[in-house]
């Protein structure tokens, strides 16, 4: 396939950037430091769900926020590329569409999961240095909490990809793009165990995608989980796909 | 042979007509200019030719290619450098350069002698390894210039190329532009609201006005169809009438400060006409140029400078990127 040196370009291109602007990957992992240790540290001692500290709960969920956040708003470059004429210029190349769809995937799931192999790490030291005790760092668990990670990430890069597409302005990115990523996160079981909550939140709940890479991750690293993680894979993926579909469809009738 | 060809390309946005059933032909190896003033549907244009806006009626052929019905073979044949910057300012010139090599699907080996070729070209050899936010605006524009020309395209598309550039280089990028006409036998279509640049580039050129062809021609003969020569006479009092019938007079506009005549040779018709229209102030003559041909078919000068959406202007929203 022709195309395959195009997707490396834009890949490379979003690669280049990402490594030379420090401040965005430092944000990008303050943020969930201090949520985790503020809100985790806070709420945690008077909370505990599972028979773990609330911040080892709170630990995976924070995980899936620094996934919807940096990479959903990924899309908001696309804007930008927009505003300046560096879109016309990939598009105008022989490339199909799709091809620079998915090198934009690649790119925006590059930088969301180097952030979240940084939060790993991270989680590994808060561990030795018993800031967080009871999450399972083995090969196995950080192995499946990766394919966990990339899939949500494939599928959230291509939301921010969808609405970036069809915006003018990173002002209405960033409009839309919260609508989005904050009903997301709190409603993903991030903060609170989604076993018997009242019967009218429960739906939201469930048709959250972000409800199923949570308890994937939760399940992979602390054990607890509420649904089969061959399940909250199976669904995650559905998810992903079904964003990678219409992703293709929304860049095939992007107008300039 | 003719490499671009349009049929009543037309592209309407709601109540506006933006090209309004164009039909262009241009031959191949001819440096062919749309000229207009902005919103005549230059870039309009442009943008239909390059398959990134789709027509609302009509089609184009370009290299032979259908633009709606093939368009993935139009891409291939063209190059272009747009109006608004189109780099990106974190990457250094090269790795802008070596981006576009593999986004046209090129070789390591003959994207590493392009990118030197090209950089040579625009004189940014020295500049390749800074990022694009260090240079200037001038360099900037003939970074996008050595990469429009990067993958040696059969037709490419200039939009506004030396917009916001210093004499010098303007000049540079004409000796060059010309050249690759010459030489490699590319087809160049340039859209440009500079008269001298117009002139001195261009074999062929349309002038364009509310989305259509106003007249089309090459600059010289444009402009000898007119006339050959504008006199003004400062004064009072002129007798118009006068002039009326002379074969010799092409255009009488007249206004408050005196008399503008168009006449096919002054040094021969000039002590004629001032015999006739009665007393004058002062008499300057000059050649006619592009510029009036221009205002002659539109009713309207050229605005000089920047156009809509300046390019400094998109320049310093893509810095607020970060």
């Amino acid at each position: 396939m022709s195309d395959l040196k195009g997707i490396y370009a834009l890949w490379y291109r979003e690669f280049k950037v990402f490594q030379r602007e420090r401040s965005r990957i430092v944000a990008s992992i303050v943020n969930p430091v201090l949520w985790l240790l503020i809100i985790g540290g806070g709420l945690g001692s008077v909370l505990s769900f599972g028979g773990v500290d609330y911040l080892t709960f709170l630990y995976p969920g924070i995980l899936v926020q620094s996934l919807l956040f940096s990479a959903v708003f990924f899309g908001v470059y696309i804007v930008w590329d927009k505003k300046i004429d560096f879109l016309k210029e990939v598009l105008v190349s022989p490339m199909s569409r799709t091809s620079i769809f998915i090198g934009k995937i690649l790119g925006g799931s590059t930088d969301t999961l180097l952030q979240s192999a940084i939060l790993l790490v991270i989680g590994c030291v808060f561990t030795v240095t018993g800031v967080l005790s009871g999450i399972t760092f083995s090969l196995l668990s950080v192995a499946i909490s990766c394919v966990f990670l990339f899939v949500t990430t494939v599928g959230l890069v291509s939301i921010g990809l969808i609405i970036g597409s069809q915006m003018e302005s990173p002002e209405g990115f960033q409009l839309i793009s919260s609508f989005l990523i904050f009903p997301m996160f709190f409603l993903s079981g991030a903060l609170f165990p989604i076993e018997n909550l009242p019967a009218w939140l429960t739906p939201f709940v469930l048709v959250n995608p972000a409800t199923y890479s949570v308890d994937g991750l939760r399940g992979a690293l602390v054990g607890l989980h509420r649904f089969n993680l061959g399940l909250d894979l199976l669904v995650i993926s559905a998810f992903s796909l079904v964003m990678i579909l219409i992703g293709t469809y929304a860049f095939k009738k992007m107008k300039l | 042979m003719h490499v671009i060809e349009t049929k009543n390309l037309t592209k309407t946005y709601s109540s506006l007509t933006a090209v309004d059933n164009l039909d262009l032909k241009i031959k191949k190896g001819e440096v062919f200019g749309l000229l207009g003033p902005n919103g005549a549907g230059k870039s309009t244009t442009l943008l239909m030719l390059t398959t990134l806006i789709p027509p609302t009626s009509g089609t184009a052929l370009v290299n032979g290619f259908d633009i709606i019905r093939q368009p993935d073979q139009v891409r291939k044949s063209i190059g272009i450098v747009f109006q608004d910057p189109s780099s990106d300012e974190t990457l250094t010139g090269y790795e802008n350069l070596k981006l576009h090599g593999l986004l046209y699907d090129m070789d390591a080996r003959l994207r590493e002698e392009r990118i030197v070729e090209v950089l040579r070209l625009v004189d940014l050899t020295n500049r390749k390894d800074d990022m694009v936010k260090k240079y200037s605006g001038g360099m900037r524009r003939r970074l996008e210039l050595a990469r429009g020309l990067m993958h040696h395209p059969e037709i490419l598309f200039l939009d506004e190329p030396t917009l916001g550039l210093d004499p010098q280089t303007r000049e540079h990028i004409w000796e060059y532009i010309r050249k690759l006409a010459t030489e490699k036998n590319i087809t160049i279509i340039i859209t440009t609201h500079y008269m001298d640049e117009a002139d001195r580039l261009c074999d062929r050129l349309a002038i364009i006005d509310r989305g259509k062809v106003a007249v089309l021609g090459p600059p010289d003969l444009l402009k000898k169809e007119l006339g050959g020569d504008i006199i003004r006479m400062r004064g009072k009092n002129f007798n118009r009438g006068s002039l009326e019938g002379l074969d010799y007079v092409r255009d009488v506009k007249q206004d408050d400060g005196g008399i503008s005549v168009t006449v096919r040779d002054a040094s021969v018709h000039l002590q004629d006409l001032l015999g006739r229209v009665g007393t004058v102030e002062s008499v300057e003559v000059r050649p006619l140029t592009l510029e009036d041909v221009f205002l002659h078919y539109t009713g309207r000068t050229i605005r000089e400078g920047a156009p809509e959406g300046g390019w400094a202007e998109k320049v310093m929203q893509a810095g607020l990127r970060k």
